[in-house]
């Protein structure tokens, strides 16, 4: 096909609650060679038994269509959304950050956690575990700054997204 | 609420509703093995004897094809019913195969009881996980109350829409669990729901598309034989209307009667020549219930370069993935093509009469290439001459064909020439040897007067050659028709071609006495190797009531032309052994299978 432009896009898909409806989903993007770059599901309407996953994946604008139409031909998806072409969006992950260390190492990180509003959800005289929402980008950028500071671990919750104003998905 | 006030709720056990629930969908006739893990079934299919005629064949992959063949012959839902662990296992190659080609059918398999999931108890499998990738759709049934909706639900998704398999994983217990029975009217899918009517301005534009054509043509599939015998007589009417050209894949072959002079035989990698240069220079391309598969476009940058494409077929995920087409119309073939009828006529368009005449003068100087030809060297039975024969001797009789995987099947392909639809039966997207036996079987269980005919490779046939004990068994009187090359024909020609003529494991030094086989197995068997004892030999196989086998004996090294090698564009077609040396294979092309 015609371009080789990778593009990255965030797909919210609505799904019946059911047993393997994940492995469906998850199973199509390694079957036919699709990335997955982040994934979040969980139910979100208990009385329809609906799920919502949100998956991050990158490729050419053709494969992103494939991948749209392909996840659109699974029997339990209600509906599937590109955020990144069908409306105007927002995405929000949150991840817990941890750091160790002392003395200006650790005054700088909580200096800089708080220009994130970062927060200290856990703290030691020798850590700090920062929780910290915004877009994948703005965490990434945060990860980067701690990286010097005595970085430890990383837990990121991947993608949540949702349409600007008052309409649904 | 009082179930017993509601007449078409019925107390009864899981495996009573299966067998209810089979009985309610209208099917007939199943193919099956049994197992500890659908004993229940079984028992149920013991007091339902009169009403449901069930096939025990040799190996589970054999009940899916067969399923296939009848579902492909006749329309209906094929059904297989199979046990857990192996039984299940055994039955995925022929689930790929009907995904690949839309083959509806139900495949029940029996499960470890509930309590014993996970705990690798015996002929325990994750069935739902193997299958989850080689099926539509396919459910793990957990409650004996959940048990009548999925069952409908999956007639429901095997056969509407684009048409696939489903599998059924029934645990133990829940056969034998009572619940209350639905009848299949009362439950609604929550979010599968096929498209089916064509969008009218979409289909206006084509047709207006299609009446400023120069130089048209009709690229049809199986998309149009799974819309039904009336899409085919609906194809028929629009070329007549149009007064284009039509080509078809192989799946598609019979929604248009091959004997029309309309009529440009197969395109594709063994398309004819006339099929393959018409796709490539026509201006106006209508693709109807088709999958621009890598068999028919060659390489993807070179084909039909100068053409708008309008495409039809009912699934969405099917457009703008192999080739980038103009107008997607995503609509059932069937109502697609009628709405262009209508359409056509309303506006009275007229095709563009002169142009339609140079289209038509330069394909028949394509087709003067006679590009199906061949050269009767030597003594022996040419496979060409043996389809043509085959041909000639059936054509007038209600005949259907299956076939394995090879190239008697291309040539078969090529040459049978077919009428009417649901006649062809073969594995086009998978490429599964061993196919043609079993399916040959569901089609004469369906049609129990007709000739059945596999047309086969002595390759192919050992695959599933076992059925034949199914044949006889289950007075299934099918032919198979064995073109004998001792070699994996098809592969050789690769390894010719592409490979420096180094044929490494593909010619068989030891082949069963085929002729003993049949007898072996309670059929008839024929040999013949002489060209002028063909053709009673071939009346003998007609006219025999049993299942033969027909080992006929061809030229071993004949190639399958003409033929698009891997990697290259449609008017880079070889016609013959002596075009093959001047053609280089690309490196990029061996990379393709
Ligand atoms: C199950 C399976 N294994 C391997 C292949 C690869 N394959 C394609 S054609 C072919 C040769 C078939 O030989 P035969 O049945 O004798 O047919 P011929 O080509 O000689 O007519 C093989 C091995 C296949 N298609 N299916
Ligand atoms: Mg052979």
């Amino acid at each position: 096909m015609s371009t080789n432009r990778i593009e990255r896009h965030t797909f919210a898909i609505l799904v019946d609650n059911e047993a393997g409806v994940l492995a469906r989903i998850v199973g199509l993007f390694s079957g036919r060679g699709y990335n997955i770059e982040s994934l979040t599901v969980a139910e979100i309407d208990p009385s329809q038994h609906t799920s919502r996953i949100t998956i991050v994946t990158s490729g050419t604008p053709e494969i992103l269509e494939q991948i749209r139409a392909q996840i659109g031909r699974v029997v339990p998806v209600h509906r599937v959304v590109d955020w990144t072409v069908d409306k105007p969006s927002i995405a929000r992950e949150m991840a817990l950050i941890k750091v160790a260390g002392t003395g200006e190492k650790r005054v700088e990180a909580l200096r800089i956690a708080d220009a994130f509003r970062a927060r200290p959800v856990d703290t030691t005289h020798t850590s700090f575990v920062f929780e910290i929402t915004g877009s994948p980008d703005k965490i990434n950028q945060f990860v980067d700054l701690m990286q010097p500071l005595g970085l430890v671990e990383i837990s990121r919750t991947g993608v949540a997204a949702i349409s600007r104003g008052p309409d649904p998905m | 609420m009082d179930k017993t006030m509601i007449p078409s709720i019925k107390e009864m056990t899981g495996a009573e509703m299966v067998i209810q629930a089979l009985k309610d969908h209208g099917v007939e006739h199943i193919f099956g093995y049994p197992g500890g893990a659908v004993l229940p079934i079984y028992d149920a299919l013991f007091a339902a004897a009169n009403e449901l005629v069930h096939v025990l064949v040799r190996h589970e992959q054999g009940a899916v094809h067969a399923a296939e063949g009848y579902a492909r012959s006749t329309g209906k839902c094929g059904v297989a019913l199979v046990t857990s662990g192996p039984g299940a296992t055994n039955a995925v190659t022929g689930l790929a195969d009907a995904l690949l080609d839309s083959i509806p059918i139900v495949v029940l398999s029996g499960q470890v009881a509930t309590h014993l999931i996970g705990t690798d108890a015996f002929q325990e499998c994750d069935t739902v996980g193997i299958t989850r990738p080689c099926t539509k759709h396919n459910w793990l049934v957990k409650d004996i109350a959940d048990l009548p909706r999925i069952l409908h639900e999956a007639f429901q998704i095997a056969t509407t829409g684009r048409p696939g398999p489903v599998v059924i994983d029934i645990p133990k217990d829940i056969q034998f669990k009572k619940g209350f029975y639905v009848e299949p009217g009362s439950v609604s899918h929550r979010t599968y729901k096929p498209p089916f009517e064509a969008d009218i301005d979409a289909i206006s534009q084509a047709v207006a598309l299609m009446a400023s054509a120069k130089k048209p043509i009709f690229y049809t599939g199986g998309g149009v034989i799974n819309a039904g015998p009336a899409a085919s007589e609906h194809l028929r009417e629009l070329v007549e209307l149009t007064g284009f050209p039509v080509t078809s894949t192989l799946m598609g072959l019979g929604a248009y009667p091959a004997s029309d002079d309309k009529w440009l035989g197969m395109l594709g990698m063994h398309g004819t020549y006339e099929a393959n240069w018409a796709m490539h220079d026509c201006d106006v391309m209508i693709g109807l219930g088709v999958r621009f598969d890598d068999r028919v476009t060659g390489r993807i940058d070179a084909f039909s370069p100068g053409s708008k494409k309008i495409h039809v077929d009912i699934d969405p995920s099917q457009i703008n993935k192999n080739i980038r087409v103009d107008l997607p119309i995503i609509a059932d073939a069937g109502q697609a093509i009628k709405a262009m009828i209508k359409v056509w006529k309303q506006k009275e368009y007229k095709a563009d009469k002169k142009a339609l005449a140079e289209w038509w003068e330069q394909i028949e100087r394509w087709r003067a290439k006679n590009c199906l030809a061949y050269k009767q060297n030597g003594n022996g039975i040419k496979p060409q001459y043996a389809i043509d024969r085959l041909y000639e001797l059936t054509k007038n009789r209600d005949t259907y064909i299956t076939t394995e995987v090879g190239q008697h099947q291309m040539w078969a392909a090529q040459r049978y020439k077919f009428e009417q639809p649901n006649r062809w039966m073969t594995s086009g997207g998978l490429g599964t040897m061993g196919y043609g036996i079993p399916a040959a079987l569901g089609v004469q269980l369906a049609h129990r007067d007709s000739l059945v005919i596999d047309i086969a490779g002595e390759g192919s046939v050992q695959m599933t050659m076992q059925e034949m004990s199914t044949a006889v068994q289950s007075n299934l009187p099918i032919k198979i028709f064995i073109l004998n090359n001792r070699y994996l024909g098809m592969v050789r020609q690769w390894q010719q071609l592409l490979h420096g003529g180094r044929y490494s494991h593909t010619y068989s030094e030891a082949l069963p006495d085929f002729v003993k086989m049949a007898e072996a197995f309670g059929c008839v068997g024929i040999r013949c190797d002489k060209p002028e004892d063909l053709d009673a030999a071939i009346l003998k196989m007609i006219d025999c009531p049993k299942p033969v086998l027909f080992d006929c004996i061809v030229d071993q090294m004949e190639n399958c032309y003409p033929m698009i090698p891997s990697g290259a564009a449609h008017n880079e077609m070889i016609l013959c052994d002596a075009d093959e040396e001047a053609t280089q294979v690309s490196d990029a092309g061996k990379m393709l299978v």
